[in-house]
């Protein structure tokens, strides 16, 4: 009974990742209506950009800065693919979307492998500031059924607390609306005189900063590697069809959700860990063709 | 137009002839190295094997006695098709006489196969697989550097003899997951110690933890890590993040490269335990041959065991070469005289390429330095046991290789 | 997903005679392969490849059905062609056979769960279905996991033709490329191919005038994946060999890039498309570890720039139907 109090506490810690993923995919299929596989490689820029603050022998950034700049960097850098790529793609089939995010999935992950090879580069979990007995984020404690890392545990936290604030700026916020209603119809919002192209660059920018955000949180945990992201896509892809396309808190409660439902099967089949997300999305959308919480599409 | 061609040779090879050459014997050779040179196995082999390669080329002498030496490279990007499309082409329109490195199992498997239909050489340096030397072995095949049942024999053996009785896997649900583990279970029942469980986890898993859990509950003083790359260095990462080597108990990564090291950073690697057949800071020879390597590679990096393994492979098939003297074009007769020869090269020492294609030398079991103990940016291993060939490779009675039964 | 075709051109006998030229055209050009000098192996793959994006090319461009998961129809033939002629010692024909039929039925179960969503949904569940099937795959052992089948021996077709001759093979397969491309053409001319088209730009429409538009759909998702597993028996033939990459979604992937590439929902795009990535693959690889830099910036000017695909916007430029 311990153990299975650990695997699902793992459960959810690992959710936290796909929450802030799928997140991010969730706002930018919403507002943009593009699928947007790049998702995997722009997580993987945030964890690099993470490194190279650290690692810059003039700027020598740490953990907690890099939390801020690393997602606001590679936001700026979807921002510019916004403009100068995607935002030709309104209109067409999500096809093509997905397709073009494909192959800048494929040119970024290129690069990044060819200059920094495959198996990828350390980072430490921050030591500082210390407080008390503590050294940052390092260490752990004992919860009697299992050893929490400290870090683990702000994991979880923390992207709790981004998720439901990404949450409440779409849903609750006055920009939240504008933005919801300019993708409803964007020639009525835009005769109420605001700039609906740049609030879509914008939202973009958000989605893609979230996902490195992700990918800084992660940057301790994994290896920070050009393929980091590859294999996650799809798992996180699935999250976003579970929860309903385009659903803030669908994505956020599936993505948790599927943490759970995944460290259960590691602990009770762990071949299938990998492979259960796909049942249960199967389930899903046979009983419920729009996803958990979506809209028909 | 064959015919014209051979024509025009023909008369050349009269006209020199007459000029008083002696033009008895073909000697030109086509190498091509054929690896992963953007996926996973791009850092411990990729360029680096190609520059291997042409480093063995150039020391080979075989210029200057009238030679001429080419090298090709191609990407297998990791899939047996690709990787069986790519041989077949080599040998039927660019004439490769031999292909070497191929890491990845599947896709050194399937070249096994093209190799021997075209009768062309193989020297496989990049994969794990013992059936290249067993179950499929090939006339045509000589596989270098190491493989499973040596990777698990030796770090297993040691281990249990230094008081490690007790063991939990974390095993890559894929064949060579599977391989390792069996072969080091049997190592390590024969030795007195026990296996008290195990995990399959799928491949490409980016978190352990609840792996690790298991692990940890067990209470095995050894935590064998029977998986490869990415999901290696993730182990081995998330396993200090959860305290597991500071409550006792011992990681053994029972396949991990240099590069591999690099990527988890001394901090996090230190104390771990595994086994490969070569490392750049052995002894002067290596030493000599890594800093001239490195200086030729884009990143700066010493060569890997895989980037050794084709050099090294490639100086003892130049040997070969060198005995018969030219027309290096039947694979099996080359390969039968390079088991003929002894192999003694600067980065493996002395050895033998054993009548089932397997090559002997020795293995090494090293652990991690601690960064205090390191003195640059390679220095990674420490030196903590040396396992003669003769007992850390398959020994022959357990082959099942046809070749041995004539 | 209608955004994705050129509907501004309609079949006219004139258009199915261009059709019928280019057809001639081409099966001409490839039948004279083998004395060109040209590798037929590069051929032999490509042509695997083509048929395969064509079968699918059946399912999005005249279906409008996206399958994000038809490596497994690829991957489930291959496994059983190579089982069949390796372990049971079948002659080829027979593992041809056994192959398709084996991706038949399992175009049958999988179709009936996945017909009934549309749009992305489908797309979501035929690639949760074939990683399902990945799955069962990795687990079973008569597929040696990553090591795959190896060393299929080839045997002799109908106990005449001796396929280790690379010239006969090249024909086999040729001839296999060719049955399932005219399956197809003669599949989207009939009026079933019309209905199916009509179900593509608007179902309830086509509901309402009397088709069970399902029907259809299953019908067409059968056809298509049978001949994807044709496809995947061929590719045994000529590889020797039959692996877990060709079930891996990465496939998929590659199937739908080829198929755009080429042109959606045109007749010969797909097998453009199959001939340009299989080239891209086996030339581009003099450049290591550029090659996947390069394969993304194709991509991203393919959407850009020619949304058509080459035989689309050629058959645009010169409004004819290809």
């Amino acid at each position: 009974m311990q153990a299975l109090y650990a695997q699902l506490l793992v459960g959810l810690i690992n959710g936290s990742f796909y929450a802030l993923l799928s997140l991010g995919l969730a706002v930018i299929f919403g507002m943009l209506n593009i699928i947007n596989f790049a998702h995997g490689a722009v997580y993987m820029m945030g964890a690099f950009v993470a490194y190279f603050l650290l690692n810059n022998t003039y700027l020598s950034i740490g953990y907690w800065p890099a939390l801020i700049i690393a997602p606001i960097v590679v936001g700026i850098f979807g921002m510019i693919l916004e403009r100068t790529m995607l935002q030709w793609l309104a209109g067409l089939d999500h096809l093509y979307g997905l397709l073009l995010t494909f192959g800048l999935a494929l040119i970024i992950q290129g690069v990044f492998q060819n200059y920094f090879g495959s198996s990828g580069l350390p980072y430490a979990i921050p030591d500082y500031p210390a407080i008390g007995g503590f050294h940052g984020l390092q260490g752990g404690i004992n919860l009697g059924f299992m050893f929490l890392p400290i870090y683990r545990g702000w994991v979880v936290i923390f992207s709790l607390v981004v998720c439901i604030g990404t949450w409440y700026l779409i849903e609750r916020t006055r920009l939240g609306a504008y933005l919801r209603a300019a993708t409803e119809n964007p020639t009525l919002v835009r005769a109420f005189g605001i700039n609906v192209p740049r609030m879509i660059t914008l939202t973009y920018g958000l989605g893609v900063g979230l996902a490195a955000l992700a990918g800084v949180l992660s940057a301790p945990i994994n290896q920070v590697r050009p393929l980091m992201g590859e294999n996650l896509i799809i798992v996180v892809f699935a999250v976003v069809v579970i929860g309903g396309m385009g659903s803030i808190m669908g994505s956020i409660v599936t993505g948790f959700t599927l943490g759970v439902i995944e460290g259960l099967t590691k602990y009770f089949y762990p071949e299938a860990s990998n492979t259960v997300v796909f049942v249960f999305m199967v389930l899903v959308l046979l009983v419920k063709p729009t996803g958990l919480t979506g809209r028909a599409a | 137009m064959k015919n014209s061609i051979s024509a025009l040779l023909l008369g050349t090879a009269l006209t020199l002839a007459s000029a008083g050459f002696a033009f008895a014997q073909d000697k030109t050779v086509k190498i091509g190295a054929l690896s992963d040179q953007s996926g996973l196995y791009a850092d411990l082999g990729g360029p680096g094997s190609t520059l291997a390669a042409q480093m063995a080329a150039e020391d080979s002498g075989l210029a200057a006695k009238g030679w001429k030496i080419d090298i090709i490279s191609g990407d297998h990007q990791n899939k047996p098709d690709i990787g069986t499309a790519i041989a077949r082409q080599w040998f039927d329109v660019d004439k490769v006489d031999v292909i070497v490195d191929v890491p990845n199992s599947g896709v050194a498997l399937a070249v096994n196969n093209v190799v021997k239909e075209k009768n062309g050489v193989y020297i496989n340096s990049g994969a794990a697989t013992s059936d290249l030397s067993n179950a499929q072995c090939s006339p045509n095949t000589v596989h270098w550097t190491y493989d499973t049942y040596m990777l698990a024999h030796t770090t297993g053996q040691a281990l249990v003899k230094a008081g490690g009785d007790s063991w939990f896997f974390l095993t890559a649900d894929y064949a060579f997951g599977a391989a390792l583990e069996r072969d080091t279970a049997a190592v390590i029942n024969a030795n007195g110690g026990k296996v008290v469980g195990g995990v399959k986890h799928p491949l490409n898993t980016s978190d352990f933890s609840s792996f690790l859990l298991q692990a940890q509950s067990s209470k095995a003083k050894i935590i064998g890590l029977a998986n490869a790359g990415g999901d290696t260095t993730n182990s081995i990462k998330q396993a200090a993040e959860f305290g597991i080597v500071k409550g006792g108990q011992k990681l053994a990564a029972l396949l991990l490269f240099l590069t591999d090291i690099k990527a988890i950073g001394l901090e996090t690697a230190q104390g771990l335990n595994f086994t490969e057949t070569f490392y750049w800071d052995l002894n002067d020879q290596t030493r000599a041959f890594s800093k001239k390597f490195a200086a030729r590679m884009k990143n700066g990096a010493p060569p890997t065991m895989v980037q050794a393994g084709v050099y090294s492979g490639l100086i003892h098939y130049f040997k070969a070469l060198d005995a018969l003297g030219g027309n290096p074009h039947d694979g099996v007769k080359v390969v039968e005289k390079m088991k003929s020869i002894p192999t003694d090269d600067p980065l493996f020492g002395k050895g033998e390429i054993q009548p089932n294609g397997r090559t002997i030398h020795s293995a090494y079991l090293f652990e991690v330095k601690k960064p205090s103990e390191s003195k640059g940016p390679w220095d990674f291993y420490k030196l903590v046991g040396t396992v003669p060939g003769d007992q850390a490779f398959t020994p022959l009675s357990e082959s099942k290789c046809a070749l041995l039964k004539k | 997903m209608t955004a994705m075709t050129d509907d501004t051109i309609r079949v006219t006998p004139r258009a199915m005679r261009d059709e019928i030229i280019a057809f001639c055209a081409m099966a001409g050009l490839l039948a004279i392969v083998p004395l060109t000098g040209i590798y037929p192996f590069f051929v032999m793959q490509a042509l695997c490849f083509a048929l395969l994006a064509c079968a699918f090319n059946l399912l999005i461009g005249y279906g409008g059905l996206l399958s994000f998961g038809h490596a497994m129809f690829l991957g489930t033939a291959g496994y059983v062609t190579a089982h069949a002629l390796k372990v049971w010692a079948v002659p080829p024909e027979l593992g041809i056979l056994a192959g398709t039929a084996a991706a038949a039925a399992l175009a049958v179960i999988t179709g009936l769960v996945a017909i009934r969503r549309q749009g992305i949904y489908f797309a979501m569940i035929t690639l949760a279905l074939s990683q399902l099937l990945y799955f069962v795959y990795v687990q079973t052992p008569f597929t040696h996991g990553e090591d795959g089948i190896q060393g299929v021996p080839l045997g002799h077709l109908f106990g005449i033709f001796n396929l280790a001759n690379s010239t006969i093979l090249y024909y086999v397969v040729l001839a296999g490329f060719l049955f399932g491309f005219l399956l197809i053409f003669r599949t989207i001319n009939s009026p079933f191919g019309e209905v199916l088209k009509a179900v593509r730009e608007n179902e309830p429409r086509a509901i309402s005038l009397g088709y069970k538009t399902e029907q259809y759909k299953l019908l067409a998702y059968i056809l298509s994946g049978s001949l994807a597993g044709l496809a995947g028996s061929l590719k045994v033939l000529v590889a020797q060999n039959a692996s877990l990459t060709d079930v891996e979604v990465a496939m998929s992937g590659q199937i739908v890039l080829m198929t755009l590439v080429g042109g959606l929902g045109t007749v010969f795009g797909p097998v453009v498309g199959a001939f340009v990535i299989i080239a891209m693959q086996q030339y581009l690889a003099g450049f290591g570890q550029w090659v996947t830099v390069i394969q993304g910036c194709i991509f991203v000017a393919c959407v850009l720039t020619f949304r058509r695909g080459v035989i689309g916007e050629i058959a645009h430029y010169f409004r004819r139907s290809l």
